[in-house]
């Protein structure tokens, strides 16, 4: 298995020592999970008999925590993702949760052929291109998940919204394109190389063709996939590309900003734009920005933070609704009054095990996104 | 599921140029009304247009988003979900719970843009053989109308075989490609 060696390499599985810190952290295993990094790592350095067959293949969260841990620098995420890669083309799949709608909903938007019907969100008052522009905005798959999770009540096209309405307020009005397809993010750590590099050349080149020199995004997963794993598909010059809390941090000062009495908020840092970018200050100054917060951070923050446990769709069982259920009595036991997501995934998987009818208001907390944070403040 | 949809292109290939067109149609139905209805209507020998290939469930309320999507990623033409009338649900509320999910996975489709005329609900007791001919009968026409669908014209999973039917796709299942 010559890729499984070159899988080896890059992710520096060599360099493992066993000492199992790895296995240690995972907060899957921490809460009684079968998976165990340690296994795939030694089982890669033995020459990878059975690690493809491992059943806990897909149950890793790919959150990266054991990966800041390890002291010999091992990555993790990018020796299961490529292991995930080699099962994939082996026929093992993940069970998807949702039925594999999700999975579904992406490879067809891998095949394209349609005309997406993907800008009803926006409002009139909101001023957006549909071609060409200075500014992207990239608005992933929002829309699909307020559609598909409108019974949990679900709303991150707020925080599109939001983005627009701050855009528009710095004087940009950003393009915001129908032809705009899902990153392929959870198509490529489930695996599916082939789907995520349909969608990845057709989206380069749209945003190539926008003549953009910026692109702005409200979603964590999306801003990793254009940042890191887009980077063999950019042509020329390709664009600037910002998180939309990154974005913020720049421009607070040329937002005219007012408070509405004081509020305590806390803060969940998405494994994508924490660990896996290293954005951790950004979405703070942007708080600190905002008059009358107060930022109170949890038990687990920044390195540490506990991810909503749902990143690719490819897991969700009893170890992750343990793992919401523990963030969000981080996150009340704060005394925020308000939880600030920056990633739309975050919003969908924490506000799920909310909605856990034997816990009641015990964990339950008001959410929103950076965007319309900052947004509901704009004078 | 990824073994139950089996969605054929129907006799395509070498049926011609001038031969119309067949969609292929998915028929998701429950054990205790619309299943046995599309049997009363075969006892019955009540004719109708044979593009469709059923899968039966236990029950209208199983049949969740991911069912739907997966046909027509897999290139079904349409999808047609039926189920028991609403009051007579064997389980006495799994049909509202299909409405749900179908309202849902109908949102999805529009988004995706494909055509709303690809996906239909609809109630038919096991007693309504005739009923159930007329259904598959408008729904064949209405889809054949609307044409192949955009995701099965492309046909990366569900390419035009020599093979009879369902072949494609059970190949595709098993290498997930």
């Amino acid at each position: 298995m010559v890729e499984l060696a070159e899988a080896a390499k890059k992710a520096r599985t060599w360099a493992c020592y066993d000492c199992g810190k790895c296995t240690a952290s995972c907060p899957v295993a921490r809460v009684g999970g079968d998976t165990t990094p340690r296994r795939h790592v030694l089982g890669t350095n033995a020459g990878g008999d059975g690690v493809l067959s491992d059943g806990t293949l897909f149950s890793c969260l790919t959150c990266g925590l054991c990966e800041t841990r390890c002291p010999v620098q091992v990555s993790y995420t990018a020796l299961v993702r490529t292991l995930r890669e080699l099962a994939f083309r082996e026929g093992v799949e993940p069970e998807c949760p949702h039925g594999g709608a999700l999975q579904s909903v992406m490879r067809m938007m891998a095949r394209g052929g349609t005309q997406q019907d993907r800008l009803g969100w926006l409002g009139q008052e909101l001023k957006t291109e549909k071609n060409k522009g200075a500014v992207f905005y990239w608005t992933g798959c929002t829309m699909y998940y307020d559609a598909f999770f409108s019974d949990l009540q679900v709303t991150t096209l707020n925080g599109s919204r939001a983005a627009v309405r701050l855009l528009n307020a710095l004087g940009i009005t950003p393009v915001v394109s129908p032809e705009e397809r899902c990153c392929g993010h959870d198509l490529l750590w489930n695996g599916d190389r082939t789907s995520f590099e349909m969608l990845a050349r057709h989206n380069v080149r749209l945003v190539a063709e926008s003549g953009a020199e910026l692109l702005v995004t409200s979603c964590a997963e999306c801003l990793r996939t254009w940042r890191l794993d887009y980077t063999p598909y950019l042509e020329g010059k390709p664009p600037r590309i910002l998180h939309i809390s990154e974005f913020l941090a720049e421009h607070l000062g040329e937002l005219k900003l007012r408070g509405d009495g004081s509020r305590r908020v806390t803060l969940q840092d998405p494994c994508r734009l924490g660990r896996h970018l290293g954005v951790f200050d950004p979405p703070r100054q942007v708080l600190a920005g905002v008059p009358g917060i107060e930022l109170r951070e949890m038990r687990h923050a920044r390195q540490a933070a506990l991810c909503c446990a749902g990143g690719t769709w490819s897991n969700c069982d009893r170890y992750a609704k343990r793992l919401q259920v523990e963030r969000l009595h981080e996150a009340r036991a704060t005394g925020a009054e308000l939880l600030v997501t920056t990633c739309p995934k975050c919003q969908i998987h924490l506000r799920c095990a909310m909605h856990d009818p034997r816990r009641g208001d015990e964990i339950e907390i008001a959410m929103r996104d950076l965007g319309e944070v900052v947004a509901g403040a704009l004078a | 599921m990824s073994k139950g949809a089996k969605v054929g292109r129907s006799k395509r290939a070498g049926a011609g140029p001038q031969a119309p067109w067949n969609p292929s149609i998915v028929v998701f139905a429950c054990n205790w009304c619309s299943y046995a209805g599309a049997d009363t209507a075969g006892v019955s020998r009540i004719q109708h247009q044979p593009h469709f290939r059923m899968i039966r469930v236990m029950c209208s309320g199983r049949i969740q988003p991911g069912f739907v999507l997966r046909a027509f990623e897999r290139g079904a033409d349409g999808v047609l979900v039926s189920g028991c009338h609403l009051g007579d649900c064997h389980y006495v509320f799994g049909n509202e719970r299909a409405v749900e999910q179908f309202e849902r996975t109908m949102n999805m489709v529009k988004l995706l843009g494909l055509e709303s005329g690809r996906l239909r609900l609809e109630w038919v007791s096991a007693a309504e053989g005739a009923r159930f001919a007329q259904v598959i009968n408008e729904f064949t026409d209405q889809v054949r109308a609307l044409g192949p669908s955009p995701f099965a014209r492309l046909g990366a999973r569900v390419a035009p075989s020599p093979e009879p039917e369902a072949s494609a796709l059970e190949q595709g299942a098993t290498t997930g490609a």
